[in-house]
């Protein structure tokens, strides 16, 4: 088992004026099958103020996917292709090398070159090169570690993602939003009053929540563009637990305006609200379906909360759980084939659950113990849920097969209510 | 949408205290704290002194605001229904009067499960005061779930505090 602690984020304390603490991530397990693989610092990148392979490096480790060889002592280090000594490499155990440089433009920017190159083959994978502000090195790097990922594993990285969630500090609410791998962090939304349950708009531009500063649960949309927010309802009662259609025109939404907890379905633009689920009990944490054609909930229409599911009109509801007396907080896979929830499996003990939807195959994912807010990455290969250590709310992540395992935490204050955005279309 | 704004007042009793001496509890900690008030505060237009407000008098059943509940239960136990039922009353003869009935649960399980839960939890309340003839007009049902827990420790001395309703009333 793999122990390591990656302290990031001391500079970008000084970026983000808003942002109080630094997500500290902690790798605990790792794939089946590393791949091992060298990132060999770039040439001209000590001359940056940070750095690119260290950013890449992390990236492709924190996946628990790669094994990261050490390049130390390699003289000269290969930058370009020629310079490449294929048998040196191999001794060294790496499969795969990634080489680059970084040159300063006359007009300011930056030019970051990079070439993947199979050793055991001794070939080049793909090569890339990027005229770049000097502002975005570390999205290059993301991007970068995407498109080894994606060569390497086969499946899209979600490197250059972002994920939302609520800090609690104090008295204080806020909602953040941060790079995958927790820099960058930016409070969207301060509130001396609770905010639960962010829900990323399905193109990354808008988050739905919950806020109670006006006493009780209403729905709000805000742009992470603009920084503007809208009430999207504020009926009698409680408005909560929002959730967007694939196509982004929709929200699913519960509203207990007439009387019990039931799901609704409401235009983007907050009108026209139809109610779409019927029952005397408790239905909510609606997920969409990523064809937009159902929608899976909690309800505890059979005597104990359980996952249903039906067609987004509401008919033909089919309970999918059986296992256990309380399942709740459904999300479904970004492939729709699977969907996560948690399972409480004793008295106060709550998991991360992964069932499969065709067999009916249900596997419980971690270890900790208070569980909450499951969402999967936009690739399928992992998810980011809450939970407790120490008496401390924190962000953590677990991989689809349960197997690589990484922590989250600020350095004060309760992390709460994550959830994955998505893939970017101009990525 | 009315807007209703609440104040943070909020005279309770402990549980276990219905039926026995009353007593007044501090400022409940989980209520707003943006406005300080001592008792006397705006009121609905004729609305008596502040000794005579039964909803204020520690000694009338109205001062009393809070129904527990038991683990993962939502229905009105006995012990609260004289209480609930008095409030009841009072909004049948005062029709100007309305009230939030907050419903609250304990920090175990789904955020917003856990709002589902004490929405049916303050609902509950509702459905009894409705039978003693209280219009819904006057009452808004909402929940707070896990997320304004009165105490914050993490086991059943705790958890039976929070899994409570409180009725609130506009302008309180």
């Amino acid at each position: 088992m793999i122990l390591r602690k990656l302290l990031i984020g001391a500079a970008w304390l000084l970026l983000a004026p808003f942002a109080h603490a630094a997500l500290t991530i902690e790798i605990v397990g790792s794939g089946a099958n590393q791949i091992p693989i060298s990132v060999v610092p770039f040439a001209g990148e000590s001359a940056l103020p940070q750095g690119i392979t260290a950013v890449i490096a992390a990236d492709l480790q924190r996946s628990g996917l790669f094994k990261i060889v050490d390049a130390a002592g390699v003289k000269p280090e290969p930058h370009e292709l020629a310079e490449v000594n294929y048998p040196d490499w191999r001794t060294r155990g790496a499969d795969a090398l990634a080489i680059g440089s970084v040159l300063s433009r006359p007009d300011g920017k930056l030019e970051v070159r990079f070439r993947l190159l199979d050793a055991v083959k001794q070939a080049q994978l793909d090569a890339y090169s990027y005229v770049i502000d000097r502002t975005l090195v570390r999205a290059t790097a993301h991007k970068i570690a995407d498109l080894i990922y994606e060569k390497l594993t086969g499946d899209v990285g979600v490197f250059s993602t972002r994920i939302a969630y609520i800090v609690k500090s104090g008295p204080r609410y806020e909602l953040q939003v941060a790079d995958a791998d927790g820099y960058g962090a930016q409070t969207v939304l301060a509130s001396k009053e609770p905010i639960i349950s962010p829900s990323w708009s399905p193109d990354g531009t808008k988050l739905a929540y919950v806020s109670f500063e006006r006493k009780k649960p209403i729905i709000y949309v805000q742009s992470l563009v603009s920084g503007q927010r809208q009430v999207l309802a504020q009926f009698k009662g409680n408005n909560s637990a929002p959730a967007w259609s694939p196509d982004g025109k929709q929200l699913a939404i519960v509203l207990t305006k007439e009387g019990s907890s039931q799901i609704y379905l409401i235009n983007a633009d907050g009108s026209g609200v139809k109610r779409v689920s019927y029952s005397s009990g408790i239905d909510t944490e609606p997920s969409f379906s990523p064809d937009g054609t159902s929608i899976i909930f909690t309800s505890d229409r059979g005597g104990s909360p359980q996952i249903y599911r039906m067609s987004v009109s509401g008919s033909g509801a089919q309970r999918l759980t059986f296992e256990g007396n309380y399942n709740v907080s459904p999300h479904f896979s970004p492939d729709g084939k699977s969907f996560t929830f948690i399972q409480r499996v004793s008295g106060s003990s709550f998991h991360v659950a992964l069932q499969d939807l065709a067999s009916g195959q249900m596997q419980l994912l971690t270890d900790t113990r208070m569980d909450e807010s499951p969402s999967f990455a936009p690739n399928g290969k992992m998810l980011l849920y809450a939970t407790e250590i120490g008496g401390r709310g924190i962000l953590a992540a677990v991989s689809s097969d349960g197997r690589v395992k990484q922590r989250l935490s600020t350095q004060a204050g309760d992390v709460r209510e994550p959830e994955w955005g998505p893939l970017l279309k101009n990525q | 949408m009315k807007k209703i704004l609440f104040s943070t007042l909020l005279v309770s009793l402990l549980a276990g205290c219905a039926g026995q001496d009353v007593k007044d509890q501090p400022k409940a900690a989980v209520e707003d704290r943006t406005a300080t008030q001592a008792g006397a505060d705006t009121k609905p237009a004729g609305q008596q002194t502040v000794a005579a407000n039964p909803l204020k008098d520690p000694n009338n059943i109205l001062s009393k605001r809070s129904v527990y509940y038991d683990f993962d239960k939502s229905d009105v136990k006995d012990e609260y229904k004289p209480m609930v039922e008095a409030h009841a009353k009072y909004l049948t003869g005062n029709k100007a009067a309305k009230v939030a009935v907050q419903g609250n649960c304990d920090e175990r399980g789904s955020r917003e499960y856990n709002i589902a839960l004490g929405n049916r939890r303050a609902d509950s309340v509702r459905k009894v005061m409705n039978v003693m003839g209280a219009s819904d007009s006057q009452i808004e049902v909402i929940s707070f779930g896990e997320e304004k827990p009165r105490t914050t420790c993490h086991d059943e001395s705790c958890w039976k505090e929070n899994r409570r309703s409180d009725i609130v009333y506009q302008g309180e």
